[in-house]
C-alpha cells in the first residue's frame, strides 16, 4: 500500500511539471480560457474591509472577463497551505480545491521548498509592467526568499505604531525609548503573541533598532552568531515583559485585536502592519479619532503581500486574471483608498499615465495615516528563519509562564 | 433492520479509525509528503522536549475536570431544589435560548461582561470605581483557566439539564420524591438520596461527553483560556497551522497524547463515581433528614441564574455591538447607534444561512433515522447492546477533533471522495448521531413496553406500533433529539472546514473567521445569526409537542 501510494504521487509529480499550462505571456489565450472558472480565492477573512475589497475585485473580474470569484475566509493562511499538502500527500494533482491564496513569508517558503506552487507566471502578467521593482525591492524579494514568479504582489505593507493622542500625545520613537516609557507606565503596551506574524514582526523590528549592524538578519540564522546577536533583544525583553499589559501573562491572539484593546481602552499603544489600518478603523467607528500612527526614528519593517497559485489548482487561468486585476491601476488605488483598504501600492507612480496617476493623487489618505514621504525608511524583512527561530525562543521564555 | 446498528457503527466509526490512522502515523514519523518513510521516534521526542508540556496538559485536565464537576454540581443542585416548582418551569424556558448560542459566541459575550474593560466595568464606572481608563487585571485568559472554567460552565449546565429531564421521567422522581419527603426527609436530601442514585447512570454519557469536550475544546479556550501556555488542544491546532510544515509530526504526536489524557481523565472521573458511590451509601444508610436544604437549593439557583445571566447578558452586549457606533471605556452605552454593520454585512449572512439550514437538516435527519432504525432493531430482535456498543458510539465525543479530523481528510482525498457539502454533511453526521442517540436512548428504552404487549395482543404489526403508538408517545424526546442534532451541526467547525475544503460556509466558519480579526460588530452580527438558527430548531422541538398533544398532558415532553 505504501509502496503504491509513493508512486502515485511520483507519477502525479512528473505529469503536473510537463503540463506548465495555461502560459500568460499568451494573454489572450488565458483569458479565453478563463471566461466560465470559479476560482476559490483563499484569503485571511478576519477583516470586514479586506473581505468588501475582495467581494468588489470579484465582482469586477465576473463583469469583465467572466470569472466568477469565491472567496474562502480563512482564520490562517496555513489551513490553505494544509488543504493543498492534503491533496499532494493524497495524489490529487489536478482539481485541487485551492485556485489563488494570499500568502507570504514563511507560507510561501514553505509551498515553494515542498514543490507546492505552480509557475513561474508573475511576471508575465501584462500589469507587471507597473510594478515598482526598483523601488520597492520587497516585491520580488518574500523576506529575502526570492519569488522568481511564483507569486504576484498586490500590495505594500510597512510597519507602523498607532496612539491615542488623548492618552499618549507624545509616543516614544526608538526601542529604548519604547522600554522607558513602558517602565513609566506600566500595563500599557501590548504586542500579538509570537508565532502571530505581527508579533514575531515587534520582535524583529526590536531587533533591529538594538543590533549594531543589520545586515547580519538578512543570512540565515545558522549563518550568523544567532546568541550573541539576539543577546540585547533578550534582555530587552526582561525588562520589557514585566511591564507589558496583564504584566505579560496574557497577549492578544492577533493584531486586529489590538484595535479592540485600544478602543476600549486598555492599551495606549500598538504595532500594526498597515499604514492606513488607524484611518479605516475610525472611518468604521472601530477607534477613536484622536488615534494617530507613527513610525520609529531609523526605519520599519516592509514587506509586500502576495498571491501564488498552487500547483494542482483548478483554475490557474481564473486566478492569474484575478491577480492581474489586482495589479491594475484601478485596483491599486482603490486598495490604497483608508475609506477602503488603506493598503500600500506595488506600482510606481513613474509608469504610470497622467490619467492613473490622478487616481492615487486624488486619494485622501485619512487622518491617521501617515503621508508616503512621512513613513521613513523601509527595513528588509530578516530571512524567514529569524522568525521561526524568534518565536521559538519568544516563545520557550515568555510563552509558557512557570 | 436488523443491520442497522452494523451500518450505524460503520458509518460512525470508519471515519475516526481512518482519521486516527492518518494521525497516529505521523506521530510515529510516518508522513510520505513530507519525506517522512520509515516509522521513528523523533516526533515524541520532540513532544516531549517541549517546555509547556506539563503545564498545557495540567491545563487540559484541570479545566476539563473542574468545569464537569461543576457543571453537574449546579445541574444537580438546581434538579434536587426547583424540579416540580415554578421557578423551575421558568428556569425550563430559559433552557433552550441557552442552549442556542454556540460555544463561541457564548464565549465573546461573558469575556465582553467581565473584562475589565467588559460591560460590568463600564455600567459601575467611573462613578462607582473611580476607573476612568480600564484596570490592568488579569481576569479573562488567567492563567489558572478559571475564566474558561465558568464559561464551559455555563454552557454546560443547561446541556445536562436537557439531558437531565429527558432522563428523569423513566425514574418516576415524583414516586421517590413522594415517598422520600413521607419519611420526612426535605427537599434536596430526599432527592440526592432517592432519585440522583437512579438518575446518574442515565447521564453519564452526557457527563463523559462533557468531561472530552471540555478538555479539548479549542474555540472557547482560545477566546477565554490561558495562552501562556494554552491548553494541549489549542498547541494542536496552533503546530497543525505552523507554516513549518515539518511541525504536522508534533501536532500529531501532541494529538495522541490529548486522546490518551481524555481516556485517563474519563479513568479517573468513574473512579471518582466509585468513590462518592461508596461514601453515598454510607450517607443514605446513616438516615439524615437534611438541614441545610434550603441553603443548598439557594446556591443552585444561584449559579445557575449567574451562569443564564452569563450567557443571557453577553448575548445582549454582543446583539448592542452588532448596531454600535464608537463604543469606547467607560460609556455604559454606545455614542450611537447605526445599522450600518448590518446593511454592510447582512447581505453576507443569506449564503451561509442557507448552507447552515441544509446541512443541518440533513445531517440531523440521517442521525434520527439511524438512531431509531437502531433502537427499533435492538427492541424487535432482542438486542442487548453492552457496554461495548455504548462506548463505540461515545468516539465520536471523546476523541479530540483535531486528532482525526485532518487525517480524515487527506484519507478523502486519497480514496477520490468528493470533497464538498456532501462529505461536510456525512462528517457531521459523526458528531450529531451520538448526541441524537444519546438523548433519545434513554426515553426510548425507557418506553413501557407494555403498550407493544397490548398492541401485538390486538393484531397489530409491528411496523404499525412503531408508527402509530412508539413514535407518536415518543414525539417530543424526537424532537430534542433532533433539536439538539441541529445544534451540534451548527456549531461545528473543524470539519466544516477540513471536510468542505473551506468551500462550504457555514455561519460558524465565517463566524470563526471574522472573529480573528475581533470586530465585536460582525462578531455580534454572526452570533445573533448562529442563536437564531438553533434557538428556531428547540423552539420547534418545545412548540409542536405541545401543539400536536394538547390534550396528552403526558406526551407533552415535560417531567
Amino acid at each position: 500500500m505504501k509502496r503504491r501510494f509513493a508512486a502515485v504521487i511520483a507519477a502525479a509529480l512528473v505529469a503536473s511539471s510537463a503540463a506548465a499550462t495555461p502560459d500568460p505571456a499568451d494573454w489572450d489565450a488565458v483569458l479565453a480560457e478563463a471566461e466560465g472558472q470559479t476560482v476559490y480565492f483563499n484569503a485571511w477573512g478576519g477583516s470586514t474591509a479586506t473581505n468588501d475589497f475582495i467581494a468588489w475585485a470579484g465582482a469586477q473580474v465576473k463583469d469583465r472577463y467572466g470569472v466568477t470569484v469565491e472567496h474562502v475566509k480563512l482564520s490562517d493562511t496555513a489551513d490553505a497551505v494544509s488543504r493543498v499538502l492534503a491533496e499532494k500527500t493524497a495524489g490529487q494533482d489536478q482539481g485541487g480545491a485551492v485556485d489563488l491564496i494570499w500568502i507570504n513569508g514563511a507560507n510561501f517558503a514553505a509551498m515553494k521548498e515542498n514543490d507546492l506552487l505552480f509557475g513561474p507566471w508573475a511576471e508575465d502578467l501584462p500589469n507587471w509592467k507597473y510594478v515598482d521593482v526598483e523601488g520597492k525591492p520587497a516585491v520580488v524579494n518574500d523576506f529575502t526568499v526570492p519569488t522568481e514568479g511564483f507569486e504576484s504582489p498586490w500590495a505594500m505593507a510597512q510597519v507602523v505604531f498607532y496612539h491615542d493622542t488623548a492618552r499618549l500625545p507624545e509616543p516614544p520613537k526608538t526601542i529604548a525609548g519604547l522600554l522607558d516609557w513602558a517602565k513609566a507606565n506600566p500595563g500599557r503596551f501590548t504586542f500579538p503573541q509570537p508565532p502571530d506574524f505581527l508579533g514575531t514582526t515587534f520582535l524583529k523590528q526590536a531587533l533591529y533598532g538594538l543590533v549594531d549592524d543589520p545586515s547580519v538578519l538578512q543570512k540565515p540564522v545558522d549563518a550568523v552568531d544567532y546568541a550573541a546577536i539576539t543577546a540585547p533583544l533578550w534582555s530587552f525583553l526582561d525588562e520589557l515583559t514585566p511591564k507589558l499589559w496583564r504584566s505579560g501573562r496574557a497577549y492578544p491572539q492577533t493584531g486586529p485585536r489590538q484595535i479592540q484593546l485600544m478602543a476600549d481602552g486598555e492599551i495606549d499603544l500598538a504595532i500594526s502592519f498597515s499604514p492606513g489600518e488607524a484611518s479605516t478603523a475610525i472611518a468604521n467607528h472601530q477607534l477613536p479619532d484622536t488615534v494617530r500612527t507613527f513610525v520609529l526614528e531609523g526605519g520599519t519593517i516592509g514587506n509586500a503581500s502576495f498571491l501564488a497559485i498552487p500547483y494542482n489548482a483548478t483554475a490557474k487561468a481564473g486566478a492569474m486574471v484575478l491577480a492581474n486585476f489586482l495589479l491594475s491601476p484601478e485596483a491599486q488605488a482603490r486598495a490604497q483608498d483608508p475609506d477602503i483598504l488603506g493598503y500600500g501600492t506595488v506600482l510606481s507612480m513613474a509608469r504610470l499615465s497622467a490619467e492613473q496617476r490622478a487616481a492615487f493623487d486624488a486619494l485622501d489618505l485619512g487622518i491617521a495615516t501617515l503621508p508616503p514621504e512621512q513613513l521613513g525608511p523601509v527595513l528588509p524583512e530578516p530571512h524567514p528563519s529569524w522568525a521561526t527561530r524568534l518565536a521559538e525562543d519568544w516563545t520557550a521564555r515568555y510563552g509558557i509562564a512557570p | 433492520m436488523r443491520l442497522a446498528p452494523t451500518v450505524t457503527l460503520l458509518l460512525l466509526l470508519g471515519p475516526l479509525l481512518a482519521g486516527l490512522a492518518g494521525t497516529l502515523a505521523p506521530a510515529l514519523g510516518v508522513f510520505p509528503a513530507l519525506g517522512g518513510t520509515r516509522p521513528s521516534l523523533a516526533p515524541l521526542h520532540a513532544l516531549l522536549a517541549w517546555p509547556g508540556l506539563v503545564p498545557a496538559s495540567r491545563l487540559s485536565l484541570t479545566t476539563g475536570l473542574v468545569a464537569t464537576a461543576l457543571s453537574l454540581a449546579v445541574t444537580t443542585l438546581i434538579m434536587a431544589g426547583w424540579s416540580n416548582t415554578a421557578a423551575f418551569r421558568w428556569m425550563e424556558r430559559a433552557l433552550s435560548p441557552l442552549l442556542s448560542v454556540p460555544h463561541a459566541a457564548a464565549a465573546f459575550g461573558i469575556a465582553f461582561l467581565i473584562a475589565p474593560s467588559g460591560w460590568i466595568a463600564r455600567a459601575l464606572s467611573p462613578w462607582l470605581t473611580g476607573w476612568t481608563q480600564p484596570p490592568d487585571l488579569l481576569i479573562v485568559q488567567d492563567p489558572w483557566g478559571m475564566a474558561m472554567v465558568m464559561g464551559l460552565v455555563a454552557k454546560e449546565v443547561p446541556f445536562l439539564l436537557l439531558m437531565t429531564m429527558a432522563a428523569l421521567p423513566q425514574t418516576m422522581p415524583r414516586r421517590s420524591l413522594t415517598v422520600a419527603q413521607a419519611l420526612g426527609y426535605c427537599r434536596v436530601t430526599g432527592w440526592l438520596k432517592a432519585v440522583f442514585p437512579q438518575v446518574y447512570p442515565r447521564i453519564r454519557l452526557p457527563i463523559y461527553a462533557v468531561l472530552a469536550y471540555s478538555m479539548s475544546v479549542v474555540d472557547v479556550a482560545i477566546i477565554l483560556g490561558p495562552n501562556t501556555p494554552a491548553p494541549l488542544a489549542v498547541q494542536v491546532v496552533r503546530w497543525m497551522g505552523d507554516p513549518d510544515l515539518s511541525m504536522r509530526f508534533i501536532a500529531s504526536g501532541a494529538a495522541v497524547l490529548q486522546l490518551l489524557l481524555v481516556l485517563a481523565a474519563i479513568g479517573l472521573w468513574r473512579m471518582g463515581e466509585m468513590l462518592v458511590a461508596c461514601l453515598g451509601r454510607l450517607w443514605i444508610d446513616r438516615g439524615g433528614r437534611g438541614h441545610l436544604d434550603p441553603l443548598l437549593a439557594l446556591a443552585g439557583a444561584g449559579a445557575a441564574g449567574l451562569s443564564a445571566a452569563g450567557i443571557l447578558f453577553g448575548l445582549a452586549g454582543l446583539a448592542l455591538w452588532s448596531v454600535a457606533g464608537f463604543w469606547g471605556f467607560p460609556d455604559a452605552l454606545p455614542d450611537r447607534l447605526s445599522l450600518d454593520g448590518w446593511a454592510r454585512h447582512g447581505p453576507m449572512l443569506a449564503d451561509p444561512a442557507t448552507e447552515t439550514i441544509v446541512i443541518a437538516a440533513a445531517a440531523t435527519l440521517l442521525a434520527l433515522a439511524l438512531t431509531l432504525a437502531c433502537l427499533e432493531a435492538e427492541h424487535r430482535f432482542g438486542l442487548t447492546p453492552g457496554t461495548r456498543s455504548l462506548w463505540l458510539l461515545y468516539l465520536p465525543l471523546l476523541i479530540p477533533q483535531i486528532a482525526f479530523l485532518p487525517g480524515l481528510q487527506t484519507l478523502a482525498l486519497l480514496v477520490g471522495a468528493e470533497t464538498g457539502r456532501g462529505a461536510v454533511i456525512l462528517g457531521h453526521v459523526v458528531f450529531v448521531l451520538p448526541y441524537v442517540f444519546l438523548s433519545l436512548a434513554g426515553p426510548f428504552r425507557g418506553w413501557d413496553r407494555r403498550y407493544a404487549t397490548v398492541a401485538a395482543a390486538m393484531g397489530v404489526t409491528q411496523n404499525r406500533t412503531f408508527w402509530q403508538i412508539r413514535l407518536p408517545m415518543l414525539l417530543a424526546p424526537v424532537l430534542t433529539a433532533a433539536a439538539v442534532g441541529i445544534a451540534v451541526s451548527v456549531g461545528q467547525y473543524l470539519p466544516t472546514l477540513l471536510l468542505g475544503a473551506g468551500r462550504v460556509q457555514t455561519l460558524t466558519t465565517e463566524a470563526v473567521a471574522l472573529a480573528s480579526g475581533g470586530d465585536r460588530r460582525v462578531i455580534g452580527l454572526f452570533a445573533l445569526a448562529q442563536t437564531g438558527m438553533v434557538m428556531l430548531g428547540f423552539a420547534l422541538a418545545i412548540g409542536l409537542p405541545r401543539l400536536v398533544w394538547a390534550n396528552r398532558h403526558a406526551l407533552r415532553g415535560t417531567a
